[in-house]
């Protein structure tokens, strides 16, 4: 990219030469001023994404202890077999993984549509509900623990409570049953979900313009088909980043599972499997850095898909 | 909240995390590269902080108990040290959770002179990476000052001294006395004598034997416990070290032992934390707990405080009750502090009952290493405990610490809480994943 920068100011000057000063007008400053404008952007993406991404994928094929540079073994595709293989919170992970994913796409995404639906009817008090349905958003990791506590404790919780079965032996342990707590960490995410899809969509419900929605009427297009045969597909640009930050946030998913019991006992997730293996004691630099590999490879299939089909068409259209 | 900074560390689930710890992690990785050529150089010679030449008159010291209590403790024994020296000791205070995970880097970069750590596999490690200096001269002079458990728990696998142990904590059986006198209980000697108090409780409607295993860490002191009970303290240290296979009866046999246990434990442990278990022994609602005795912690009230006693795992099928877990903290000296001999009279001052005297003087939650050190303020409870730890033949320091923590952390933590929920265990997993872990190291 850098070199790119450097190159084309001056190909571009020989080829508008004889078109009269507007290039030339390019002056020495202004070259550096531009170098460094993407130069620097460049460079930063270089350093913090780029290489440690490709590093991240080469310790993926390596043993090391995280020591000495010595210590870095070269190991094969070994680290993939062991995770495939010997891993046994690995297949768990993704299966909890896809089920994120079917959960936000099926129920949290299409509430947050709903809940923008509503308050985009001028009734009274939106900016209140607005506020309220947005809060989890912005909400810190330590806190959310604690709201989610308060409803799942299962001596003190407030749904337990609700069932009657509160101090009983027939209390459900939302957060300890492995069975049930997967479904009590998806409810959490959609709540934060939901309240981040609805901003989003009401922005762009606001950026209809209202003469569409006054033709349909005209045509005798009652308020469901109005939506969606008019309005909906008129918001294709925010339909496709909902449902990129749908797909990325069922991948990345792990600040919920994170602070209920770090991930393990039915709560797995790749993400935090990365954790486990690359931060702190438990470190295994090798199966870390494969296992955050898998999960960017399967990150890169759908968001490659669905930009490459969003701006194809735009270029089409 | 000064006790055990591991339990707390780990309690605290809930702590401080965000995303950019995250990037800063895969990041690292970059960063461990760029950087690793210079900071070699820093090792090689003298490094910059602290002096490093000998009969230099000023100390570094990386504390990790960055809890107010153990920090003052710290403080108090530093400046007696100065007074009594005059050497000057300077302390960099690390959160710990920081401190331990990024020893890895701290010990590569120039690490202070003297540090906090504890025993075990861990300090075995670093020492047979030559990132630790031996001490064998600083026993020579404080060796006297500790029991023969105490020495071979300093010991590196080179049988070379490398720990300087200041305080410890058992792990046991906790109780209230008054439940106990008002419905007869008495305490076992024996694993029988255990199940059949565990099955006198629960006719007695009580959670025989409390347990919590929500935060992984907890379940394996009944692991450790069983382990060395049945197949002798030796096998267990071979076994956390890997040494011996995971693939074998004796291990399954351990679960098999405890399976006998498990429907007298409290069987929402999964869903609980050590704190939720604490409050069902204050409530007298469960019979007994094996924890650390940081669980006293949890006991404000004077009257529950004082309730409380202990007994040491009982008797199964080897060694008697020889063997006890109890964590030891203390100091290890840096390959760059192994070159001021102020450090190391620092270390030996620390391992004196003196040392460990003003120590205990501003943090008496733990139980002091040293054999002279003064019990006179110690609780009934506490001189208890500190008997039992005198008297143990062998220290094991809890599987975190005895193992990899790789293994602990990521193999351990989701076999026990499956094994926790129904049952069973794959003990031929459980050796392919060790395997490949201690491979990596």
């Amino acid at each position: 990219m850098s070199t790119l920068s450097k190159t084309s100011p001056r190909g571009a000057r020989r080829t508008a030469a004889p078109r009269a000063g507007r290039v030339r007008r390019l002056s020495r400053r202004d070259k550096w001023v531009l170098s460094l404008m993407v130069g620097l952007p460049t460079l930063i993406q270089l350093v913090l994404v780029w290489i440690p991404t490709l590093l991240s994928a080469a310790l993926s094929f390596t043993r090391w202890n995280g020591l000495s540079l010595d210590d870095i073994k070269p190991a094969g595709l070994s680290n993939y077999q062991f995770i495939a293989e010997n891993y046994p919170p690995f297949w768990p992970a993704v299966q909890h993984n896809v089920l994120w994913l079917v959960f936000l796409a099926v129920i949290a995404t299409p509430l947050g549509l709903l809940l923008a639906i509503l308050l985009d009817q001028n009734i009274r008090g939106t900016k209140i509900y607005q506020s309220i349905f947005f809060t989890p958003v912005m909400l810190s990791l330590a806190l959310i623990g604690v709201i989610w506590q308060l409803f799942y404790n299962r001596d003190s919780g407030l749904l337990n409570f609700l069932l009657g079965t509160a101090g009983t032996p027939h209390a459900v342990d939302w957060f300890g049953d492995s069975g049930v707590n997967i479904w009590a960490a998806l409810i959490a995410a959609t709540w934060r979900h939901a309240g981040y899809v609805m901003i989003l969509y009401l922005a762009g419900l606001k950026g209809v313009d209202p003469t569409l929605r006054e033709a349909a009427q005209i045509d005798g297009a009652n308020a469901v088909q109005t939506f969606f045969r008019v309005i909906f597909p008129a918001m294709r640009p925010v339909n496709v980043i909902i449902i990129v930050i749908t797909v990325i946030e069922s991948l990345r998913a792990f600040d919920i599972v994170y602070v209920i019991n770090r991930g393990t006992n039915g709560l797995e997730l790749i993400s935090a499997l990365v954790i486990q293996n690359l931060v702190g004691e438990g470190q295994v630099i090798g199966v870390g850095s494969a296992l955050a590999v898998i999960l960017l490879v399967i990150s890169l299939v759908p968001i490659t898909f669905y930009l490459s089909r969003a701006f194809g068409k735009d270029k089409e259209a | 909240m000064t006790m055990h900074e591991d339990a707390l560390r780990r309690a605290s689930s809930q702590g401080g995390w965000d995303r950019r710890t995250l990037l800063k992690t895969f990041g690292a990785g970059a960063l461990a590269i760029a950087g690793v050529p210079s900071l070699a150089a820093c090792t090689g010679g003298s490094g910059p902080s602290g002096g490093a030449s000998s009969g230099s008159k000023t100390v570094s010291f990386g504390s990790g108990s960055s809890d107010e209590v153990p920090k003052n403790a710290y403080k108090a024994v530093t400046d007696a040290f100065t007074k009594k020296s005059g050497v000057t000791v300077n302390t960099n205070v690390v959160p710990h959770n920081d401190f331990q995970n990024k020893i890895n880097t701290y010990l590569q970069g120039s690490p202070d002179d003297t540090f906090t750590w504890f025993a075990g596999y861990r300090m075995q490690y670093y020492a047979g990476k030559g990132l630790l200096a031996p001490i064998d001269d600083v026993w020579e002079k404080i060796g006297g000052n500790y029991s023969e458990a105490m020495k071979k728990a300093s010991t590196g696998a080179d049988g070379k001294m490398y720990f300087v142990p200041n305080y410890n904590y058992p792990w046991g059986f906790f109780y209230r006395k008054s439940l106990w006198t008002e419905k007869g209980y008495e305490v076992p000697a024996t694993f029988d004598a255990l199940t059949a108090l565990a099955k006198k409780m629960q006719a007695d409607g009580l959670i025989p034997i409390e347990f919590a295993d929500k935060d992984g860490w907890p379940a394996m002191g009944t692991f450790d416990y069983l382990n060395m009970r049945l197949n002798g303290y030796q096998f267990h240290m071979d076994l956390t070290a890997h040494k011996e296979s995971w693939d074998q009866k004796k291990v399954s046999d351990v679960f098999d032992t405890w399976k006998a246990l498990l429907p007298f434990q409290n069987p929402n442990a999964l869903g609980m934390t050590w704190q939720d278990s604490a409050k069902n022994l204050e409530n007298k609602k469960s019979g007994m707990y094996l924890l650390g005795s940081f669980l006293t912690q949890q006991y404000t009230d004077k009257t529950v405080a004082d309730d409380i006693d202990f007994f040491p795992f009982p008797e199964l099928a080897m060694e008697g009750r020889d063997a006890v877990e109890a964590p030891i903290d203390g100091l290890l000296l840096s390959k760059k502090g192994g070159e001021n001999q102020s450090a190391r009279d620092f270390l030996a001052y620390l391992g004196t009952p003196e040392g460990q005297d003003v120590y205990a003087s501003v943090d008496g939650s733990n139980i002091a290493a040293a054999k002279g050190a003064d019990t006179s303020k110690f609780s009934p409870l506490s001189k208890k405990m500190a008997d039992v730890i005198a008297n143990a033949k062998s220290i094991s320091q809890f599987f975190d610490r005895d193992a990899l923590p790789a293994m602990a952390n990521n193999v351990m933590i989701p076999a026990l809480q499956s094994f926790i929920k129904d049952g069973s265990v794959d003990v031929k997993n459980l050796e392919a994943q060790a395997k490949s872990l201690y491979a990596a190291q």
